[in-house]
């Protein structure tokens, strides 16, 4: 299938647990800069621009940040599908610009972390001003069904009702992530040797999630430039070309979820594999979302790696590292890189076209072809995929 | 089972459309709606049917009783009024009516509860609300 649009130019800063002063936008600014220098363009050529949801702004995200950072677009927009927001910018750009609405669609994903003004028990979302009437805060937060990790917990333990343990190569997964951080100079743990047995000691957080299988929150951003694929060779790496997509909505609370363990990411993977003509063997690195353990399992099973139950084999069949049998998550996925918001999304973005651009220095996958790249938001809700390449 | 002293939770606002659900656990009753054009239970309250779109829900008196569909411990609290509450169980309870609901497993000992256990439904007051629990049935 030939591709309509590649990636020309990443953007990334390293994961900060203390982003101080920074704002949304003075993140999302620097990460702009970066990207567009890397592509070999000015920030003046960008004339799309896909953003998301800010604290900076409650609303009008897009204009507000078009506007501090001068540019003029034709195509603009605010993408709100939490972890899955950054690799469903991908296919939005490729739209905008085969539909003839801009040529250089510029994605961004930014979020301070401030250390100082973090108060315990704070929830984020709605402001002061406004009263929470979602569903969420109605049904679920009355239980203390509130942020991501029990919510995954509970898919975790259904996970093992119906399919056994998987606590071994769950720990096994973030042990081989952690040594792909190890040649990632901006993985937030990238100094931190890690055994399976610190990960089956670490404090239990919500039965059967311990500690070391959940990502660290931080601050953060990273943006890639996206431009049509006839003149992607212009630029100052070689393109990665977009070859498919996918996206499924399934749910946004898991009790409504159709199912804990047979996921939408079925839907998006099946999608961006048709589209792309591209098989699952070959694919030379999965960069796939990892908040937590289990997601990178589910995943590997709902996108067509191994069979339904059958993770907690593959995980024990295979290298999981940068020079092994199935590379997965080479920067450290965001379990070891950072979890910097929706910027972590992009952070699976940004590894696969370094990957493919021959970029990754210290852990460099030979001969790769093609990467199978997936976002996932909210609890196994939001689900996009995508397929990158090296060749239209 | 009661709960001996009073804690405090994050008490729900109820909507127009979710109001029904609540005024019935205040009276400890459980009361979902049913689609008249598809028989379906729904929950969490809805302005039409999620499932064929029907217009036409109707509130009914259901069982409470349940399963575990899924579930797990918090150790640490999950929201500042919680934490008197810590180690508290987190569930999604599928009802013997079809739909699931999130809730909390209350009157054991967390250890106790176990995917696919049979539970119905209790509740637990407030000042202004009142929740629907759920506790493990005893065998006999």
């Amino acid at each position: 299938m030939t591709a309509s649009a590649a990636v020309v130019g990443i953007g990334e800063l390293a994961p900060s647990r203390d982003t101080g002063a920074q704002t949304d936008l003075s993140l999302s600014a620097q990460v702009a800069l970066a990207a567009t220098a890397d592509a070999g363009l000015e920030l003046t050529d960008v004339d799309g621009l896909l953003t998301h949801p800010m604290e900076s702004a409650s609303r009008l995200v897009p204009s507000t940040l078009a506007e501090f950072l001068g540019i003029q677009v034709s195509y603009a927009d605010s993408v709100d599908l939490g972890g899955a927001t950054a690799v469903g910018m991908l296919w939005r750009a490729a739209s905008a610009i085969a539909s003839g609405m801009c040529s250089v669609c510029l994605c961004i994903t930014a979020a301070p972390r401030d250390a100082s003004a973090l108060r315990p028990g704070a929830l984020r979302g709605p402001t002061r001003r406004t009263v929470d009437r979602s569903p969420a805060r109605e049904f679920e937060v009355p239980y203390g069904n509130v942020g991501a990790t029990e919510g995954y917990a509970m898919i975790a333990t259904r996970y093992e009702h119906e399919f056994g343990s998987t606590e071994r190569q769950r720990a096994k997964l973030a042990v081989q992530q952690r040594r792909n951080a190890s040649e990632n100079p901006k993985a937030v743990f990238s100094n931190v040797p890690l055994s399976e047995q610190e990960v089956l000691q670490s404090p239990m957080i919500a039965d059967p999630l311990r500690k070391l299988e959940c990502v660290l929150p931080v601050g953060g951003a990273a943006a890639v430039v996206v431009v049509d694929a006839n003149v992607a060779g212009r630029f100052a790496h070689p393109p990665a070309f977009v070859l498919g997509a996918g996206e499924a909505v399934s749910h946004k609370a898991i009790s409504s979820a159709p199912s804990m363990t047979r996921t939408a990411v079925q839907r998006s993977a099946d999608a961006a594999f048709a589209m792309s003509g591209v098989q699952r063997s070959e694919i030379g690195l999965a960069s796939i979302y990892d908040c937590y353990t289990i997601t990178a399992l589910l995943t590997l099973e709902d996108a067509g790696f191994c069979g339904k139950g059958e993770a907690a084999t593959f995980i024990d069949e295979h290298d999981l590292t940068w020079s092994g049998s199935f590379p997965l998550n080479t920067h450290g996925g965001q379990l070891s890189f950072g979890q910097a918001d929706v910027a972590g999304g992009m952070s699976h973005v940004t590894e696969a076209v370094l990957q493919l651009q021959g970029r990754a220095v210290g852990r460099q996958v030979q001969g790769l072809q093609y990467a199978f790249v997936h976002g996932n938001g909210g609890i196994m809700s939001e689900q996009t995929s995508a397929i990158l390449g090296v060749e239209v | 089972m009661t709960e001996e002293k009073s804690m405090v939770r994050p008490t729900p606002h109820p909507t127009e459309i979710s109001r029904p659900f609540w005024e019935a656990a205040r009276h400890h009753k459980l009361v979902i709606q049913q689609c008249s054009a598809c028989d379906a239970y729904v929950f969490y309250p809805r302005l039409s049917c999620p499932y064929c779109a029907g217009s036409d829900l109707t509130w009914t008196q259901v069982s409470g009783r349940g399963t575990v569909y899924s579930f797990t411990i918090a150790r640490r609290a999950t929201h500042r009024l919680l934490s008197d509450r810590v180690p508290y169980i987190i569930a999604v309870i599928e009802l013997a009516e079809g739909p699931r609901m999130t809730s909390t497993v209350v009157g054991h000992d967390p250890h106790l509860v176990t995917v696919d256990a049979a539970v119905t439904v209790a509740f637990e007051d407030h000042p202004d609300v009142t929740l629907p629990v759920f506790e493990l049935v005893q065998r006999s």
